[in-house]
């Protein structure tokens, strides 16, 4: 049983000057009790994708059921058997967390009592049972999150939307985050999540599915993704720009695969698949090469290397704001973007 | 229906093939009670109401504006305009502000509607099977409140500078639910730009600006007589005369009507009335349909 399909979902943001396609013809499905990961770069569209899923944003084509609802004609409905966290929702920050939790239960119509009970049980499971009566502006951005969250899962909701969970988070409150977000997977909610980070997706979700430019353009378990991808890589700055060439073709003889030169930062990365050992090796034929270098080592595989296996394009954001050429700026300026 | 409120504790397992009614909201497919709208806006009034406090910068803001307005016009222009037909200007002032400072709820409303767009507390509204009418209305019905606050320190402040009325405490209390009802038909104007203006600086703006503009082109700060015949043909059909014209007749204040034969003149109680339910009859619905399309970005 399919607890969210899509087919063909268009929606195009119009506005005086320009007409933007964030959705494409998206096709979607989760199946019940799984998690799926959205991943994608700023702009790919998997914001607008929940805020159609969720009933935020009427879709221009195509149609979508979530837990058997038609997110549009039976929109009411829908609301009663979903919840919502992240960057498309917010809590009060006036009231107390308390506060913030007991009204969404009474408007949720949970049973009289019902919203105060909830309410306590998950201020105690998200570590809040201390800050419970203190002003939610008072909260770190990690404690709103976790309330956020909170919020969502008032009402017992059969399926969850996380938009971008964990954006603008600090590494700490980060694998807090993902500690709460894995309990409820294992307690079986179903969860659609959605990420511009590999890593994030690969620790939450049994399923993750790219999306590019209003489409999903690849789908599967995290390992299938990753062994397309080719697991982890080698990074060399050499010193002079003039030796470049010969050092992308040294690592290209070493790695498991082409390697990418990005020129501006006298940056080479290879696939490597030996990892430690290959480091080793890379640097000897590097020195007998007498290359100068900067910087050197091994890293876990990003998005951009998702983009780039797929693809063969490296993730660009779509919106205009955040568009720039280099792809690790890419990642940072979208985080400022939420930041602000 | 009580047997239809409970919801049932969460189940893992597989989805039913077809979607089982669950919870209230559910029965009439999707159709929501009058009730449940009621509760929802009282859920969200409350939510209002608790920030009042909180927030004080507010309450002490909208408050010190309009008491300016009383000393200003009382001591600075008072003593240079004179009243057809003779009268205290300090008793012919205060329904003035009075109606200005209830027309002024168009601002609040429309920036804390704003706030609450662009902090994203609206698309969390809007994810819940909720009202659709509840946030609009628990947004409206708190400013209703704060504006009677205001209206209270605004009417001991009248007192203390001369304002007395003589036509009665109920025709006084009616004079109240007059301005208090004009000020609620204003909010919802209020609700419909917040929701349509992009940030809140900018409702701050738009909430406001077009006021003044509304109010002086009134008898709320001097009598219509001075002006051109035009002129006073728009005083005279202006809203805000209404409720200001009709609240110096409760008052027992003076009021000197420049057309005292013409409809406006005759009757302003009744043009009140109909003003404040016609904003209303338009603008509850465009603000509604606003909040079904609104959204942060």
């Amino acid at each position: 049983m399919d607890a969210i399909t899509a087919e063909g979902l268009v929606k195009i943001y119009k506005s005086r000057k320009s007409e933007v396609r964030a959705l494409d013809g998206l096709d979607l499905t989760v199946e019940e009790g799984t998690v799926l990961g959205l991943l994608g770069p700023n702009g790919a569209g998997k914001t607008t994708t929940v805020r159609i899923l969720a009933t935020l944003l009427r879709p221009d084509a195509g149609r979508a059921t979530v837990a058997g609802f038609d997110v549009v004609r039976q929109a009411q409905e829908l609301r009663s058997v979903i919840g919502l966290s992240g960057q498309s929702a917010a809590v009060d920050e006036n009231l107390t967390g308390r506060e913030n939790l007991v009204m969404f239960g009474r408007l949720y119509q949970l049973p009289r009592g019902e919203p105060r009970r909830r309410a306590d049980e998950l201020l105690e499971q998200f570590g809040l049972g201390d800050a419970a009566d203190r002003l939610v502006k008072t909260y770190s951005g990690g404690m709103r999150r976790r309330l956020d969250l909170g919020s969502a899962l008032i009402g017992r909701p059969r399926l969850l939307f996380l938009d971008e969970p964990t954006t603008g988070l600090d590494p700490r409150s980060r694998l807090g985050m993902w500690e709460v977000i894995r309990d409820l997977v294992r307690e079986g909610t179903t969860l659609l999540l959605t990420t511009q980070y590999l890593e994030e997706a690969d620790e939450l979700a049994n399923t993750i599915a790219v999306v590019d430019a209003g489409k999903i353009i690849a789908r599967g378990t995290a390992d299938q993704l990753k062994s397309q991808v080719g697991g982890e890589r080698i990074e060399v700055v050499v010193h002079d720009r003039a030796d470049l060439a010969r050092a992308a073709e040294t690592l290209s003889r070493a790695g498991d695969g082409a390697s990418t030169t990005e020129e501006h930062m006298r940056r080479i990365t290879v696939p490597a698949v030996g990892g430690a050992q290959r480091l080793m090796q890379v640097l000897r034929d590097l020195d007998d090469e007498g290359i100068r270098i900067d910087d050197i080592g091994l890293r876990r595989p990003t998005l951009d290397d998702v983009f780039l296996a797929i693809t063969g394009h490296a993730a660009q954001a779509n919106d205009a704001s955040t568009a720039d050429d280099t792809p690790a700026r890419t990642r940072a300026g979208s985080e400022e973007e939420r930041a602000a | 229906m009580s047997s239809t409120i409970r919801r049932e504790p969460h189940e893992p397992g597989p989805l039913p093939a077809t979607p089982r009614p669950r919870g209230r909201r559910r029965a009439s497919s999707g159709r929501l009670q009058l009730l449940d709208e009621l509760r929802d806006g009282l859920v969200l009034t409350e939510r209002n109401l608790r920030q009042i406090p909180r927030v004080p910068e507010l309450l002490v803001f909208s408050t010190i504006q309009p008491v300016i307005f009383v000393l200003l016009f009382s001591f600075v222009f008072g003593s240079a305009i004179p009243l057809p037909g003779g009268g205290n200007y300090r008793e012919f002032l205060m329904a003035g502000i009075f109606t200005q400072t209830v027309a002024f709820s168009t601002g609040s409303t429309a920036v804390g509607l704003a706030e609450d767009l662009s902090k994203g507390l609206v698309d969390r509204f809007r994810s819940l099977p909720m009202a659709r009418s509840a946030v609009l209305v628990g947004r409206t019905v708190a400013d209703l409140f704060r504006t009677l606050f205001v209206v209270l320190v605004m009417g001991i402040c009248g007192f203390l500078v001369g304002w007395r009325i003589h036509g009665g405490l109920p025709a006084a209390l009616a004079a109240g639910a007059l301005l208090l009802l004009f000020g609620f038909a204003m909010s919802w104007v209020g609700a419909w730009i917040g929701l349509s203006v992009p940030n809140p600086e900018v409702a701050n703006t738009a909430g406001f600006i077009w006021l003044f503009p509304l109010t002086f082109l009134s008898n709320a700060f001097v009598p219509a007589q001075g002006m051109p015949t035009w002129l006073q043909k728009v005083v005279e059909w202006n809203p805000v005369t209404a409720t200001v014209t009709a609240c110096r007749e409760l008052f027992g204040n003076p009021n000197p009507f420049v057309n005292v034969d013409s409809l406006p003149g005759r009757h302003p109680v009744v043009m009140s009335l109909s003003y404040s339910l016609l904003v209303l009859v338009v603008f509850v619905p465009l603000a509604v349909r606003k909040y079904r399309s609104a959204s942060s970005r």
